[in-house]
């Protein structure tokens, strides 16, 4: 809203200018903000406990910087599973087959359920329980036999939990997006031949799929942040790598500030290009969602009274 | 030779419906509908909304269950199997491959909002029938040329008018060269202005002999392209015969009250 800035005129022809409204209540608060901002911030800067040109030589240093880059490969390699293995789980728990539709709840029910840094631990700790992982033909010798010690490094560890566990959260979200798909897709590509296969493949998950994208980028700038765990399993991660520089230099302070450096950056990109994401696909988004608000959403609840089999009976 | 080639060159009835009942949970929908289509018929249902129109033409491609009676359409027992003495209930490749022969234009056209018009149209032939892209694109140029948009292939359905996209719905149902087309109240969600265009399209169907079941609230194009009326009222047929007669001598009570609150 703009506020008037031309004067009136009175019926003599002479002005009236209109005065600017001060807000007294904006100036207070922000000065009573900064002020604060400024006290806190100077806490930290002129903190002789804290050494500030340590923070500025480790922000470079090779191990952070290799730290940054696992950081980076964990958190994309781990999305990436957790997106696709959400897709097929979704499918999953909409599927008409109750077997699928158990397996999928059960899934979910088991990541959700126990706590990530369990599962992290897990991971890492799976040769206790299984030394050996071997994939071969049943009742044949003809297979692919490894060392789980070897398989099972920090980093596998952390991209399996990491990705395992974010599938389990993000197949809820995928499956909102296919529900929000509009039902009268599903009946014309059904009226066309489709089976319920096809139909999910061409029809409604490219649809659903424009919209969680908007979504995902928050997954992976959470995941971005979260990856930060993987240092209860040494994964060489940004984290595990400041951690253990400060235990060998004790300048514990200096390198999280040095870390929170990095992860604010990689947050602030991933950010960006979140937006950018969003405004690609989320007036696509906008458009797919089935029209009309509460009174569509209320036809696709009636809707979903009738099969959505493919199958009559 | 598939089982549609061979039953096209019958002419027993396209969709013959004896007693065809249906319920949502313990509310039946359909008390029994008894309705035969010829080959090349044009056969319009009319009725006022809740009457069980639009639930009886999804029951003819299997979009709803029928719970008792019979419907056979294109020779084949909806939705089971009856051979060897046991109706065995078909799975959703024996649905798709059934569909195939029957398009089915909706009243909020449907058009799959991620392509655009060639794409709709091009979809179901590559997807379902197997044909090659390049072919399904020729048969997309040709289909969008007969409903007369051939210049709007490149556009979304959200760019088109209400009239081009069923246009482009049409189109994308005659693509699959069908044994029968089944039209849900294809106007009903037209601005008045855009009703004609749709219409039009319909009316140059019929002329080339396509069999046609149509849900409409159009009384003038039932009585002028229509070949019988089935008034629906309350789940039944409850009157039937050649589209003028029926539409200008009503013999039934319902249905003069029904023709007269629309005209």
């Amino acid at each position: 809203m703009t506020a008037r800035t031309a004067p009136f005129i009175e019926p003599g022809g002479s002005e009236v200018p209109v005065t600017r409204t001060i807000h007294w209540g904006r100036w207070i608060s922000g000065t009573v903000a900064l002020l604060l901002a400024a006290w806190l911030a100077w806490l930290f800067i002129d903190n002789p406990r804290l050494d500030w040109a340590k923070v500025g030589e480790y922000l470079f240093n090779g191990k952070i910087l290799s730290g940054v880059w696992v950081t980076l490969e964990i958190a994309v390699l781990a999305t990436a599973i957790g997106l696709a293995l959400g897709v097929v789980l979704a499918v999953m728990r909409l599927s008409h087959n109750p077997v699928l539709r158990s397996l999928s709840w059960f899934y979910i029910w088991f990541f959700r359920g126990t706590p990530l840094l369990v599962q992290l631990i897990f991971w890492y700790n799976l040769a206790f329980l299984f030394p050996h992982l071997i994939l071969k033909i049943p009742f044949t010798q003809v297979g692919v036999f490894w060392d789980t010690n070897q398989v099972m490094t920090g980093f596998t560890a952390a991209m399996l939990g990491l990705g395992l566990n974010l599938a389990a959260y993000f197949a809820e979200t995928v499956r909102a997006g296919i529900q929000a798909v509009d039902e009268g897709q599903t009946d014309a590509a059904y009226a066309l031949g489709m089976t319920p296969m096809k139909r999910m493949r061409y029809i409604v998950l490219p649809q659903a799929l424009r919209i969680i994208i908007p979504p995902t980028g928050n997954e992976f700038i959470s995941m971005l942040k979260t990856t930060s765990l993987v240092y209860v399993v040494a994964g060489n991660d940004l984290m595990t790598n400041a951690s253990q520089i400060y235990k060998a230099n004790n300048l514990i302070m200096e390198l999280l500030i040095v870390a929170s450096i990095w992860y604010m950056l990689m947050t602030a990109i991933a950010t960006w290009l979140q937006t950018k994401l969003e405004r690609r696909f989320g007036r696509d988004a906008v458009r797919l969602v089935r029209g009309g608000g509460l009174t569509g959403r209320l036809r696709g609840l009636a809707g979903s009274r009738t099969i959505d089999q493919g199958a009559g009976a | 030779m598939t089982n549609l080639e061979k039953f096209s060159e019958t002419t027993a009835p396209v969709v013959h419906a004896r007693d065809v009942r249906m319920s949502y949970g313990q509310h039946e929908i359909l008390h029994g509908v008894n309705l035969e289509v010829a080959p090349g018929e044009v056969a319009c249902i009319v009725g006022p909304s809740g009457s069980g129109k639009s639930t009886f033409l999804r029951c003819i491609n299997g979009l709803e269950p029928v719970h008792v009676g019979s419907l056979r359409v294109l020779g084949q027992e909806v939705g089971y199997d009856l051979t060897n003495g046991k109706a065995k209930a078909w799975n959703a490749k024996q649905f798709a491959q059934f569909r195939t022969g029957i398009g089915m234009v909706f009243q909020r056209f449907n058009l799959f909002a991620h392509m655009d018009a060639a794409q709709n149209v091009a979809c179901a032939p590559v997807r379902v029938l197997g044909i090659s892209q390049q072919e399904a694109a020729e048969r997309a140029r040709d289909q969008l040329a007969r409903v007369g948009l051939a210049d709007h292939a490149h556009k979304r359905p959200h760019q088109l008018s209400g009239g081009q996209q069923q246009r482009v719905a049409i189109a994308r149902a005659l693509a699959m060269q069908p044994a029968v087309m089944l039209f849900d109240e294809p106007t009903s969600a037209l601005d008045p202005e855009l009703v004609d265009e749709v219409l039009e399209v319909m009316k140059g169907l019929a002329r080339g002999g396509m069999t046609m079941v149509v849900v409409t609230h159009e009384i003038g194009f039932a009585r002028d392209v229509g070949d019988t009326v089935s008034f629906f009222d309350e789940g039944v047929v409850a009157e039937h015969g050649p589209a003028r007669e029926v539409l200008t001598h009503p013999q039934h009570e319902r249905t003069k009250a029904f023709l007269s609150s629309v005209r």
